[in-house]
């Protein structure tokens, strides 16, 4: 079926098999591969990417369920080449990272969780990344990152 | 991994949602949030040849008041059913509940209706249904119904539901005792319950208890009759036919039903 979906702002529009899973259509159609197939049984959150504006797992979406709407990956955070998200900025000032593998679905959770509760508490932050699972288990450092970001984002409303 | 083949319809209306289910017959499947049909397609466990895609239908997700009971429509999400105050106040059991299915990204996609027309043992929202008292309203070719839903789950992934019928609707009467409880046991934070239950009142079920959610009759009997948590809840395995699997054995989850109903009954004790 022809399947378009808005992409990190532009229209990506593509033939695809009824079964592409959402992921698939992100990393194949539109060539945009930050977003990773981790357990591929929606459990691990590696493939979390908005879908209009919430987070979701796009191993569990069909491209034709998102045939329509809006999706942003973590490729569609920055506003630019040479910036980077709040979020991103407070993963990299935190060490919120090892591997990396888990990063791009962390940091799309977290904007979800920051676009909902903007004042996020560690217990919240901690609720909120349930879905999201890193197996370097730097589980600290990322939630430092959430509650860091959360602080830019109200210094940056005052 | 990817599903087997199928064929993906796209409904606009109930109405066109039944026509599409009546012509796919028996190969057909609705497709709501998709967070418990497609991993099972992905591990080939389910095949429909031809998925109905009911996700957008808009006008079947919402929350009213209709007086002596709140209607939920069956495409609510549990993000929605969680975050919504009139459920808040009049139907805390329920919201909260919601609240703790999955993970956040299953709650943005998952519907109440999905969840519960799946079936699965494991799930929470069917015995919070059965704790309610929940009449589950249908549209199907031969017309609507109401089904109670005590009598709507049948076994494993398996309820009253006929091909081509549409779970639409949840009612959920007020209920007349304040107290209620949600309590589950995981291994991980985003794992099915081993065991869970919901109370409400005198009303007690079980997760994953069965091949359905288990009311708790021997329980809710003897609260009747005046005994009080601890007392009711050591009959709490009573009638219950848990399965042995890997994540417990049935003595085990026999053990946690009368742990966790002496929980939920006390604190529901103290909500009341």
């Amino acid at each position: 079926m022809k399947v378009t979906v808005t992409v990190n702002g532009s229209e990506v529009a593509a033939e695809v098999a009824d079964r592409t899973l959402l992921v698939h259509f992100l990393r194949d159609v539109a060539g945009l591969t930050a977003t990773n197939v981790g357990c591929d049984t929606s459990s691990c959150g590696a493939c979390t990417v908005l879908l209009d504006g919430r987070s979701v797992k796009s191993c569990t979406v069909l491209a034709a369920q998102a045939d329509g709407r809006d999706v942003v990956t973590v490729e569609g955070l920055a506003s630019g080449p040479d910036e980077m998200h709040p979020v991103q900025r407070a993963f990299r000032a935190e060490h919120g990272l090892q591997c990396g593998f888990c990063t791009p679905g962390m940091v799309m959770a977290t904007v979800s969780l920051l676009a909902e509760n903007p004042s996020p508490t560690e217990d919240e932050v901690r609720s909120a990344l349930e879905g999201n699972l890193c197996r370097c288990t730097g589980y600290h450092n990322i939630v430092r990152a959430v509650l860091a970001a959360a602080g830019d984002g109200k210094t940056a409303a005052q | 991994m990817i599903p087997a083949q199928f064929s993906y319809q796209r409904a606009s209306s109930v109405d066109e949602a039944l026509e599409l289910a009546a012509s796919g017959g028996e190969d057909a499947k609705f497709l709501a949030g998709g967070h418990s049909l497609l991993p099972l397609m992905k591990m080939r466990l389910a095949v429909p040849e031809i998925l109905i895609d009911i996700g957008r239908l808009s006008d079947l997700s919402y929350v009213r008041d209709d007086g002596s009971h709140i209607a939920v429509g069956a495409l609510t999400s549990h993000d929605d059913v969680a975050r919504c105050t009139l459920l808040a106040d009049e139907l805390p059991l329920l919201a909260h509940a919601a609240a703790q299915v999955g993970d956040p990204q299953v709650r943005h996609r998952g519907t109440i209706g999905g969840s519960l027309a799946h079936a699965d043992p494991a799930a929470d929202l069917p015995a919070v249904a059965v704790a309610l008292d929940a009449t589950l309203v249908t549209r199907g070719p031969s017309g609507s119904r109401e089904i109670a839903a005590g009598d709507f789950f049948l076994g494993l992934f398996e309820t009253v539901l006929e091909p081509g019928e549409l779970l639409t609707e949840i009612r959920i009467p007020k209920p007349e005792a304040s107290g209620w409880s949600f309590q589950k046991f995981t291994k991980r934070a985003i794992d099915w319950a081993i065991v869970g239950v919901a109370v409400q009142g005198g009303s007690v079920a079980l997760v994953n208890m069965g091949q359905t959610p288990v009311r708790a009759s021997a329980v809710e009997r003897a609260l009747a009759s005046g005994a009080g948590p601890r007392e009711a809840a050591a009959h709490a395995a009573e009638g219950a036919d848990p399965s042995d699997d890997l994540n417990g054995s049935r003595a085990y989850r026999e053990h946690l039903a009368r742990v966790l109903v002496a929980r939920a009954l006390e604190e529901s004790l103290s909500r009341s």
